[in-house]
């Protein structure tokens, strides 16, 4: 089979910079370079993904889970190492990640379903099953601010698997949903698997990681400290807790 | 690094994210389109007044309502369109940071939100250039591809600025201020004829100037604008959209951790 996303070597360092934003900090920046501190949200990290595999990222809040996510979208670039991707890629990786408050969620759904790929048939052939999936047709002419956060959720995954991506890559979110929802994501995800679609979840609910990923990457301060089957790996990781 | 490429239906992208810009702005205004139009009418209504009554004026022979229109329409559409897209990629750091989207589109898709108000007024303009018992004429047909190069033009300038924006965040303010200065050099409310001879150079290369002229070589003497004007429009419109294009390139990959 083959690859569907590889990281190898990857490091990505980010430098402390709040609030300097302002011209007097960049002509700093040009009069003494590279003096800032850099931090290093990912040191070294290397894995890969067979397509119809699903990895799922744990480990402590700034561990480097969401950092992973990110460079694997394409939203930033590592510093060293390479990442390699094949095929589309959707990502979710923050509650309401796209959604306007003020729009409705059917506005909503189809802003983000162009910005996900979809082309205008593509959206028009698909819209009712992302609303049955979604589960929020009731609400789908009131504004997003007066939707729940599980509300939230279901909407922006549904748009998200209508995408069709190859590599779906998912932070935290889905722990909002209710287990009615749980259970359709994960039969979403069984269908996926047999497609040969690959899927990244980062999550601290070791019992969703279970559920959904065969693999899993435990991080530590933005290093590997274990990756293996999942039951291996959860089991070691809520032994160190 | 190479960049992920994205793949998907470009007209359909634009479409979503003007619609959304226009909705937001208009869906808590019990007036709603209207605002597009109040903000034209006062200023034309005072400037009237203020030029026709007031002080002296020249341009006697044209009707002045529609004179000060031709210039506040290109006017009104370059503040909000840079102002807007500079600051675009800022507020979008949810999409930035967030949600793959092809960068660039985000300034573009602000200045292009902004064409919405653009055909309000400017259908107000031909309106009262019609009441004003000004006919149209075949030279009408040069408009659309004079905005098509000021909406180039205005594109280019907001891919920089919205670059830059992100590195350095007092820029707003300087457009700000540019902005200020602008609105008298830009020749509003007075004519192209008052402009003392060793200034007339400054005023073609200036494209909002530019711009104003050719409105008024159309809509109030009914001839074509001058081949020279024509070409200030395009130079400067393919200049500012290589160059916006050009810094906003070197200065994206890096939005993220800026933002």
């Amino acid at each position: 089979m083959a690859t569907a996303l590889r990281f190898d070597h990857v490091t990505k360092t980010f430098v402390h910079r709040a609030g300097q934003m302002l011209l007097r900090d960049r002509l700093l920046d040009l009069a003494r370079p590279s003096k800032r501190p850099r931090f290093e949200a990912l040191k070294d990290v290397s894995f890969s993904l067979e397509a119809g595999e699903s990895l799922g990222l744990i480990g402590a809040n700034g561990a480097g889970k969401s950092t992973i996510l990110n460079l694997a979208t394409g939203l930033s670039l590592a510093d060293q190492g390479s990442i390699d991707v094949n095929g589309r890629v959707t990502a979710l990786l923050e509650l309401g990640a796209g959604f306007h408050y003020d729009l409705t969620g059917a506005e909503n759904l189809r802003v983000n379903a162009a910005m996900m790929g979809m082309t205008r048939q593509q959206v028009a052939e698909r819209v009712e099953s992302i609303v049955d999936f979604s589960g929020v047709r009731e609400f789908l002419d009131e504004p997003m601010r007066v939707y729940s956060a599980g509300m939230t959720v279901r909407l922006a995954f549904s748009v998200a698997v209508a995408a069709d991506p190859d590599v779906l890559l998912v932070d935290e979110v889905l722990g909002l949903g209710d287990q009615q929802f749980y259970a359709k994501c994960l039969g979403k995800i069984r269908e996926f698997q047999t497609q040969g679609k690959t899927i990244v979840l980062a999550s601290h609910s070791t019992e969703l990681i279970t559920m959904l990923c065969q693999r899993v990457l435990w991080l530590e301060k933005g290093r590997v400290r274990m990756q293996g089957s999942a039951e291996e790996v959860v089991a070691a990781y809520k032994a160190s807790a | 690094m190479k960049e992920r490429k994205w793949t998907g239906d470009y007209v359909f992208l634009f479409e979503n994210l003007i619609l959304k810009d226009f909705r937001i702005r208009y869906r808590n205004m019990s007036l709603g389109i209207l605002w597009s139009l109040i903000n034209p009418l006062v200023m034309m209504t005072v400037m009237t007044f203020l030029f026709g009554r007031v002080l002296g004026r020249d341009a006697r022979d044209q009707p002045y309502p529609v004179f000060v229109l031709c210039g506040l329409v290109p006017f009104n559409f370059f503040t909000g369109a840079l102002m807007t897209g500079a600051t675009s990629i800022v507020d979008n750091a949810g999409l930035i940071k967030r949600v793959l989207v092809p960068r660039e589109v985000i300034p573009v898709a602000a200045v292009l939100s902004n064409c919405v108000h653009l055909l309000i007024q400017f259908g107000l303009l031909l309106l009262l250039t019609v009441g004003f018992g000004l006919r149209p004429n075949i030279y009408w047909l040069w408009l659309p591809a004079i905005w098509a190069l000021y909406v180039m033009f205005l594109c280019g300038l907001a891919l920089g600025a919205s670059a830059i924006n992100v590195y350095v965040r007092d820029t707003r303010y300087v457009l700000e201020s540019f902005n200020m200065v602008l609105f008298w050099l830009v020749p509003i409310f007075y004519s192209f004829s008052i402009i003392p001879e060793k200034y007339v150079k400054l005023y073609q290369i200036n494209p909002v100037a530019a711009l104003v002229f050719a409105m008024r070589h159309i809509l109030l003497e009914g001839i074509a604008p001058p081949m020279s004007l024509m070409l200030n429009l395009t130079i400067a419109a393919s200049v500012a959209l290589g160059l916006g294009l050009a810094i906003f390139h070197r200065l994206k990959p890096h939005f993220y951790e800026y933002i």
